[in-house]
């Protein structure tokens, strides 16, 4: 009988156990993650506002019409948000390229020079916003000295669009492009030497090398960077709430000329608790991010293989 | 890679075989080291610069042309943040949140990751595919109906509600699985197996030992995005019950901001994930790097 018991036990851990080994994670994601994302669209069908209790008026599609047709601000936070993905995304890359380039050298003190470039990643990016508003502070901002100190005049970064888009992407490239560019290196050290002796041959420059070669060679790691930083740049919030922080802080600038889409979800769903408004605006969000990341994806994928 | 695995295959029939030679990088030279010392002052600027602001009195960091070096204040400094806010209480948040959520992370992605690469199951490839598809899921945007769950459960403002949505991700189940394809041989639990060791007992014996380097880089970047996360703590979390990172949005709110305070507790904040990073940068760095290959 002993016997039998185990052989039972023995089958089961064979055929169920390892449901029960995967389930914590799909059971967390799906109550956390997933139940939520899904539930936003229901909610974005609502007119429900924190303010007014907690009741909630199926509306149909209203919030998004209204966002889509009467809703200036949603339309400056969009196209913000493609100014600002613009701004960060090609930087990011190609800044990313070149920095790996020179890691790709027989260096001293390597791993140094590698941890360097990954600490602005390790930063939080509460952190490193409000270092980089003071560093682009009107009157007593370094950055505005030394631009006087060139002659150049003072700038009121957050004054303007283009130059508030500016200031925020500069931090979001200090933080991410020594990323991109460890992951670059790692493919680059893959490439064997032989291709570029052949080439060498054949009298290829070390510029004609690193476009004919190296980057032909990195297109899949390209295309994985543009897509993951394209998704994380559609959704900045941090380095526009602190870039001007406080009580207007959720409008971006005080003619929202850095305000971005997730920041406005934020002010629309936590400054003003229309929930109902704000789930529409995710959806919108996401809508925008998948189509931005398939363009991003088809772009990156144009680099040619030989 | 196999085209040119086949391109070398007549010379290595030839009399001669080729030497096999490491790759030759080209051998840096003294532009290449400006540059990279040009990078180097670069990345760590911002972090010195809010040392520099943290050590000056409040006049000092307003003057023209402005002190570059730090100055004697850093530790009045420090008493005033602890003065004006509960850092302290930031602090213990962050701590809590942040270990509670690497343990987790650790737990279920090599239980899970164990599961994918050694395990044979019905539909395992294809809910290993599930899994991969889950990280490209941007859940931040569920945050309307995450916020009325956690309102629900009673949980909004309590720090159980930033740390339960954080116990397990994606890239933690898909990173273990990664390393323990390459790391355990079938053979070690083939004969755990033969000894009659429960699937149980093969995980916590012989995969979690061998686990060990990979569950670290793991635990290590677990922690450090555990500790700077923004977002969510920001919508869920009170003033009154901060973590390191909303404490900082709070402190930077103020009516006219008061930069040394605010960037004093900005290097506070950041000092646990510089000494983490200082002391296992490489194994960090090699992380990235690893997973980057496969990518």
């Amino acid at each position: 009988m002993r016997t039998d018991w185990r052989e039972r036990r023995h089958r089961w851990d064979i055929r169920y156990a390892p449901y029960a080994y995967i389930a914590p994670y799909f059971l967390l994601f799906a109550v956390f993650g997933l139940f939520p994302l899904l539930y936003t669209a229901w909610v974005s069908l609502h007119d429900r506002n924190l303010l007014d209790g907690d009741s909630a008026t199926f509306v149909g599609l209203e919030n998004y019409a209204q966002l889509l047709t009467a809703d200036p601000y949603f339309w400056n936070a969009m196209g913000n948000t493609l100014s600002l993905w613009v701004l960060t995304t090609v930087p990011q890359i190609a800044l990313a390229l070149g920095i790996a380039q020179l890691l790709n050298r027989r260096i001293r003190t390597r791993t140094l020079f590698r941890m360097g470039v990954l600490l602005p990643n390790i930063t939080s990016v509460a952190a490193v916003t409000i270092i980089f508003a003071q560093l682009f502070g009107r009157d007593f901002g370094l950055i505005n000295w030394v631009l006087e100190l060139f002659g150049a005049g003072r700038i009121d970064w957050q004054a303007g669009t283009a130059s508030s888009h500016v200031a925020i992407a500069t931090m979001v490239v200090w933080r991410w492009t020594g990323y991109h560019a460890l992951i670059f290196l790692a493919s680059m050290q893959a490439i064997p030497s032989s291709v570029y002796e052949a080439a060498r041959l054949d009298g290829a420059n070390s510029w004609q090398q690193f476009w004919r070669i190296t980057v032909p060679m990195l297109r899949p790691q390209i295309i994985f960077s543009t897509v993951i930083a394209t998704a994380g740049n559609m959704r900045l919030l941090a380095e526009p709430l602190l870039f001007n922080p406080g009580a207007a802080a959720a409008t971006g600038g005080s003619d929202r000329q850095f305000q971005t889409a997730a920041l406005y979800l934020y002010e629309q769903g936590f400054a003003k608790y229309d929930f109902g408004y704000a789930s529409a605006i995710a959806w919108l969000l996401l809508v925008a991010t998948v189509l931005i990341t398939g363009l991003s994806y088809l772009a990156a994928r144009r680099i040619r293989t030989d | 890679m196999t085209s040119v695995l086949d391109r070398s295959a007549p010379s290595a029939a030839s009399p001669t075989p080729p030497k096999r030679r490491r790759r030759v990088a080209v051998v840096a030279g003294p532009w290449t080291y400006a540059a990279l010392i040009a990078v180097l002052a670069g990345s760590a600027f911002p972090v010195y610069w809010s040392l520099v602001v943290s050590s000056q009195t409040p006049a000092a960091v307003d003057r023209v042309p402005p002190v570059l070096v730090p100055g004697g204040h850093l530790f009045a400094n420090i008493a005033r943040v602890f003065d004006t806010t509960d850092f302290a209480l930031a602090l213990m948040n962050s701590l809590v949140v942040a270990g509670t959520i690497t343990v987790s992370v650790v737990f279920f992605s090599t239980l899970a990751g164990f599961a994918f690469a050694k395990l044979r199951f019905r539909g395992r490839s294809a809910l290993m595919l599930l899994v991969v598809a889950t990280q490209a899921v941007p859940t931040e945007l569920g945050v309307i109906p995450l916020y009325m769950m956690m309102s629900d459960f009673g949980w909004a403002g309590e720090i159980h509600a930033v740390i339960v949505p954080g116990l397990v991700t994606a890239f933690g189940v898909f990173f273990m699985r990664q390393y323990f394809e390459r790391a355990v041989p079938d053979e070690l639990l083939e004969a755990g197996r033969m000894d009659g060791c429960s699937s149980l007992r093969l995980y916590w014996h012989v995969v979690l030992p061998a686990a060990r380097p990979a569950a670290a880089v793991l635990g290590l970047f677990t922690f450090m995005q555990a500790w700077n996360d923004f977002f969510w703590p920001l919508v869920v979390l009170v003033p009154e019950n901060p973590t390191v990172q909303t404490a900082l949005s709070t402190l930077a709110s103020g009516y006219t901001t008061d930069y040394t305070l605010v960037l004093t507790a900005a290097t506070i904040g950041t000092v646990p994930v510089l000494l983490v990073f200082l002391l296992f940068g490489r194994q960090i760095v090699g992380g990235i790097m690893q997973g980057a290959l496969k990518g």
